[in-house]
């Protein structure tokens, strides 16, 4: 059953942020959106011309940023933090510790760019660290949509949520959704964009759309079914979800534009051996290196994030 | 090098900056053009490092705190003789060294920069090892104006004046802009001077496209005895380019084919005239 892919519509996931926080904003005034000159890169022009009263610019001082935030949010306001989340989670980690996490100030923090969508301006502008160090701070939800819809759906949640959230997503155009069946989306459940029942990828962000396109071209030329879940949030896991898909001890590959180390695939690791499982499993990340240099495209082919690095990857579970 | 060579050393490094930036289609190109004067006079009539010394712990250092403007610094370097400056038609490609930012893979870069605000504090251990270690060398750092809205780098003001610094030099590229906005818009700055004089510093402004100021100004280090130099370049962001001075988007616009003949043809016009 192959998925109808939904057309790579080429909207960036970080357009529609922009474009959902505008719809939020319209109707709600305790929307605020806090900027480290990053309101270009936010893609929130718009916003600021149509909301002015509503957002408070910084300057390039992202540690500020958190902490203004954490000041905002304790004061009832729905405060969204929108920075590279490069700068975002590794400048400003103490204050999204204490002043948002431990403090249990709701902020809403926005990783902008996330991963190595800056591709060639390197490590500095790379963040292959967030999922890891946020995964270690209690009281913080750690969410990467991988389509439009997601995206969309996230952030309005997000909105409605009393406790710290941080959202990354990347500048590329992504489909606006990845499956059309599936129209329904809660923080901290898996969506399930594509079924098949011999072998899984778990993956999360803008890796999904490979392990997508890798599964169909695994079910037309393999004949291999592939499950893929978009695992959206990160933290709290959809523990019941990798409960089910494990049962059926085909191979489990998880996927993600993030480090190797103290991310997704280590997490669904972590979970599914302690809980007795053996399926033959392969985490695919960016490996413990420095990081090749060149686009994002590049850098996820490098890697085997890609289409045909995913196949390969497969095979080698399923014809050992 | 004369006054005259320094005027058409920046011609020169201005077409290379624009021809690396097109040829990659990547780029800060208003904050490069800012600041290559600068960086021309640093290289070519103050510093002691050279491709020959670069391993020498004596030479003096320079690191670039306004590391997105990457593509001046290595047409100098490039010119300093550090590499073949054909390596820089790799600038941004996949596999390349030569990335959009500050990397020590390069000879003649110090220390990778990029994310902004870390490079005053390193200047100032450089500052501190050279005292302890009695080296005579002196320590330069370029920072940006919106880069200044990073509370690290006053940590660091804080700290070069309390260990009386006058080894170290910050040069600040005052452009007045930065991606959103101009520094009043987004995060005021004024009064920089009492600021820093303030922290301890000891300031000076001046015109960051004049080589004979530049000059003459990083001649006369330290300012004075005990304290650190803290140089206000005024500086214009896309300086030599008219359709790009002093406008947003060419912070990290990169020209079509028209707009980079156009630039190139202005360019040769300014030569001329210094020529003349
Ligand atoms: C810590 C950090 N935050 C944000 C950025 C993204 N960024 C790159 S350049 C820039 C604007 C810099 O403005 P300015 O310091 O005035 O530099 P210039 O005008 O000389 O280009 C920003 C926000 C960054 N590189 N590092
Ligand atoms: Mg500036």
């Amino acid at each position: 059953m192959a998925t109808e892919v939904i057309k790579t519509a080429e909207t960036a996931n970080l357009e529609v942020f922009s474009a959902t926080l505008q719809e939020l904003a319209a109707h709600d005034r305790d929307i605020l959106v806090v900027t480290s000159d990053s309101r270009g890169s936010g893609k929130l022009g718009p916003f600021g011309v149509k909301f002015p009263d509503q957002i408070i610019e910084v300057g390039i001082a992202e540690q500020n940023l958190v902490g203004v935030a954490a000041g905002l949010a304790s004061m009832g306001k729905k405060a969204f933090a929108v920075s590279p989340a490069c700068f975002l989670t590794a400048r400003s980690l103490e204050q999204i510790k204490n002043d948002v996490a431990y403090s249990d100030n709701p902020v809403k923090l926005i990783g902008i760019s996330a991963g190595v969508s800056y591709g060639a301006l390197g490590t500095t502008h790379h963040s292959l660290h967030d999922y890891a160090v946020l995964r270690a701070i209690n009281n913080i939800t750690i969410i990467a949509p991988a389509d439009n819809f997601e995206t969309a759906e996230a952030i309005r949640q997000a909105a409605e949520t009393e406790s710290p959230v941080y959202i990354r997503f990347g500048k590329k155009g992504m489909p606006d959704n990845l499956s059309r069946q599936i129209s329904e989306f809660r923080i901290g459940k898996g969506r399930v964009v594509r079924e098949g029942g011999d072998l899984t990828f778990v993956a999360t962000g803008e890796a999904v759309l490979p392990c997508v396109k890798a599964a169909d071209l695994l079910e037309q030329t393999y004949n291999v079914r592939c499950k893929v879940i978009s695992m959206h949030t990160i933290k709290p896991l959809d523990e019941a979800l990798l409960f089910e898909t494990a049962g059926n001890n085909q191979p489990i590959i998880t996927v993600e534009e993030h480090s190797v180390n103290g991310g997704l695939g280590e997490a669904v690791a972590s979970f599914l051996f302690q809980k007795g499982f053996r399926n033959s499993f392969k985490i695919v990340a960016l490996p413990d290196e420095h990081t090749v240099s060149g686009s994002q495209t590049e850098i996820f082919e490098h890697y085997g994030i890609s289409e045909k690095g995913l196949v390969q990857t497969a095979l080698s579970l399923i014809q050992p | 090098m004369t006054i005259q060579e320094l005027e058409l050393k920046s011609v020169e490094y201005r077409e290379k900056i624009l021809r690396y930036i097109y040829n990659a289609k990547a780029g800060h190109t208003g904050g490069s053009l800012s600041v290559v004067d600068i960086l021309n006079v640093l290289y070519n009539r103050i510093m002691n490092v050279s491709p020959e010394n670069f391993h020498l712990n004596e030479r003096d250092r320079y690191v670039q705190s306004k590391g997105h403007c990457v593509e001046a610094l290595y047409v100098v370097l490039a010119d300093q003789g550090f590499f073949p400056e054909e390596d820089l038609l790799t600038l941004c490609r996949y596999q390349s060294p030569y990335i959009g930012h500050p990397t020590k893979k390069i000879k003649g870069v110090e220390q990778n920069t990029g994310g902004l605000g870390h490079g005053l504090a390193i200047c100032a251990g450089n500052a501190i090892a050279a005292k302890k270690d009695g080296l005579p060398l002196k320590v330069f750092t370029i920072m940006g104006d919106g880069e200044l809205a990073e509370g690290s780098n006053w940590e660091a003001f804080m700290l070069a004046s309390h260990y009386k610094l006058d080894n170290l030099c910050a040069i600040l590229d005052y452009n007045k802009l930065q991606i959103s906005g101009t520094n009043t818009e987004v995060m005021g700055l004024e009064p920089i001077d009492k600021k820093l004089e303030a922290f301890g510093w000891a300031v000076r402004h001046v015109d960051g496209h004049n080589f004979e100021e530049l000059t003459s100004t990083l001649e006369s280090l330290p300012f004075e005895t005990g304290k650190p130099s803290f140089i206000i370049a005024h500086t214009t962001k896309g300086k030599g380019v008219s359709y790009m001075e002093n406008t947003l988007k060419w912070h990290h616009g990169v020209p079509d084919k028209e707009q980079y003949a156009a630039a190139m043809e202005e360019l040769e016009g300014i030569r001329t005239k210094i020529l003349e």
